[in-house]
């Protein structure tokens, strides 16, 4: 649902949605008005707005009435489960792709994870 | 919602020349339209049009619900400030902020003393002798601070730097947001200026080829690269704006939205298939040749 290179308007939910997960913005704090995030980000009120909206339908913002919008209870849960359903398009299938135009078998692929992790720690 | 400018069917002709032909398009209240297309595409004469300091030879334009020319009551409620704007010889910046509120009654000194300092404008050299920057700093003043229910800016960041161009955006989205108005701006930085509108407007030779809402302006067009054979074959069905050929690769700009068929097609046949950016609809409508299609891209 958030693709990088979407409008922008999912770019921005992307992003207030990476600072949820990240805990910038805890679950049941306040997060900036969409009249905020239009003016930090360069990017037009309506569309800030719309961005800020996906959030609210999605459950992971609300809107508490004359007060601005607030992190929802479980907004970390529901973003990260989104984000793996998500995982798998983004990251698993062209992994997949690119390796069969390489030539490169599962037994090898797995091998180079392996090894990439052992490099990491 | 309602349109704050409306125009019909408007050509506008000046000897053998036409200049509009036939441009029809509508920008809602409150809305930030972006106006694009290069030069010589009839921009800066539609929004001569608009603000009353020209007539089209036929056709109908409304602003606020009012025709512009010669109205009082709709002129006052309207900021245009040329690219090529000129000011009396001897003016410095604080005659032009002296005189300013005559023409403009919701005039706001606070924003043009905010942006003046800001853009670090000379106060002690006529006007004449600024530099294109400075010229399109004056008029980004002019603009904003007139607080104009109707906001006309033709090509505000001609030789603006790059700080005071983040500036100009900083302080028409605050302004905006505490004050909403209509604002057209034209401009050829579309990448760095399409965030900030909601709709747009593409001309070409006088022709409006794009009306949209930004966001769907996205599924208007789309490109093809890959081998000639390839991107042939899948742009049979579309309407090619431009194509670029070397060496047997091709990649072309058709009209229309990427759909998942399209999309398994390119992929059976190895072509690359993404998106046309703004900038890259922009560009296509703009090397269109005259001969090729009718078509425009509503949505």
């Amino acid at each position: 649902m958030f693709a990088d290179k979407g409008p922008a308007f999912q770019q921005l939910a992307a992003k207030i949605a990476d600072e949820i997960v990240a805990g910038t913005y805890p679950e049941g704090t306040a997060v900036p008005s969409a009249t905020d995030f239009a003016v930090f980000h360069q990017m037009n009120p309506a569309t800030a707005s719309k961005g800020v909206n996906l959030l609210v339908e999605l459950g992971a913002l609300y809107k508490k009435r004359g007060i601005g919008m607030f992190v929802a209870d479980g907004a970390r849960d529901l973003l990260r489960s989104q984000r793996r359903e998500e995982f798998r398009k983004q990251y698993i299938e062209p992994l997949l792709r690119e390796a069969r135009v390489l030539e490169i078998d599962d037994t090898e692929l797995h091998h180079m994870i392996d090894e990439h992790e052992e490099d990491e720690t | 919602m309602t349109n704050a400018i409306d125009i019909r069917s408007a050509t506008r002709t000046f000897g053998r020349t036409t200049a509009l032909d036939g441009v029809s398009f509508a920008v809602p209240e409150g809305s930030i339209c972006g106006l694009l297309g290069r030069n010589g595409a009839g921009k800066t004469t539609i929004m001569s049009i608009i603000a009353g300091q020209d007539r089209p030879t036929s056709g109908r334009v409304e602003v606020l619900g009012h025709g512009p020319f010669e109205n009082e009551s709709v002129l006052s409620r309207i900021s245009f400030v040329r690219d090529n704007q000129r000011y009396p010889d001897n003016y410095r910046l604080g005659h032009v902020l002296r005189i300013a509120p005559e023409f403009a009654p919701n005039w706001n000194a606070d924003v043009a003393a905010e942006l003046a300092e800001g853009f670090r404008i000379p106060t002690k050299t006529d006007i004449k002798k600024f530099s294109r920057g400075q010229l399109s700093s004056v008029a980004i003043i002019l603009g904003l601070a007139s607080r104009a229910a109707v906001t006309l800016l033709d090509e505000p960041y001609l030789g603006l730097d790059v700080t005071a161009r983040a500036l100009f955006h900083d302080m028409l989205l605050r302004d905006y947001t505490a004050h909403p108005r209509t604002v057209l701006l034209s401009t050829h930085l579309i990448e760095e200026s399409e965030k900030l509108f909601d709709r747009v407007v593409v001309v070409d030779r006088g022709r409006v080829r794009v009306d949209s809402d930004v966001d769907d302006a996205r599924d208007l067009a789309f490109t093809l690269s890959g081998t000639t054979a390839a991107v042939d074959e899948l742009a049979r069905r579309h309407t090619v704006l431009r194509s670029h050929t070397v060496s047997g690769l091709k990649s072309v700009t058709v009209l229309g939205a990427m759909d998942d068929a399209v999309r398994a097609d390119a992929d059976g046949l190895g072509a690359r298939i993404a998106p046309a950016s703004l900038q890259d609809l922009v560009a296509a409508f703009g090397e269109e040749s005259s001969e090729s299609i009718e078509e425009g891209a509503r949505a």
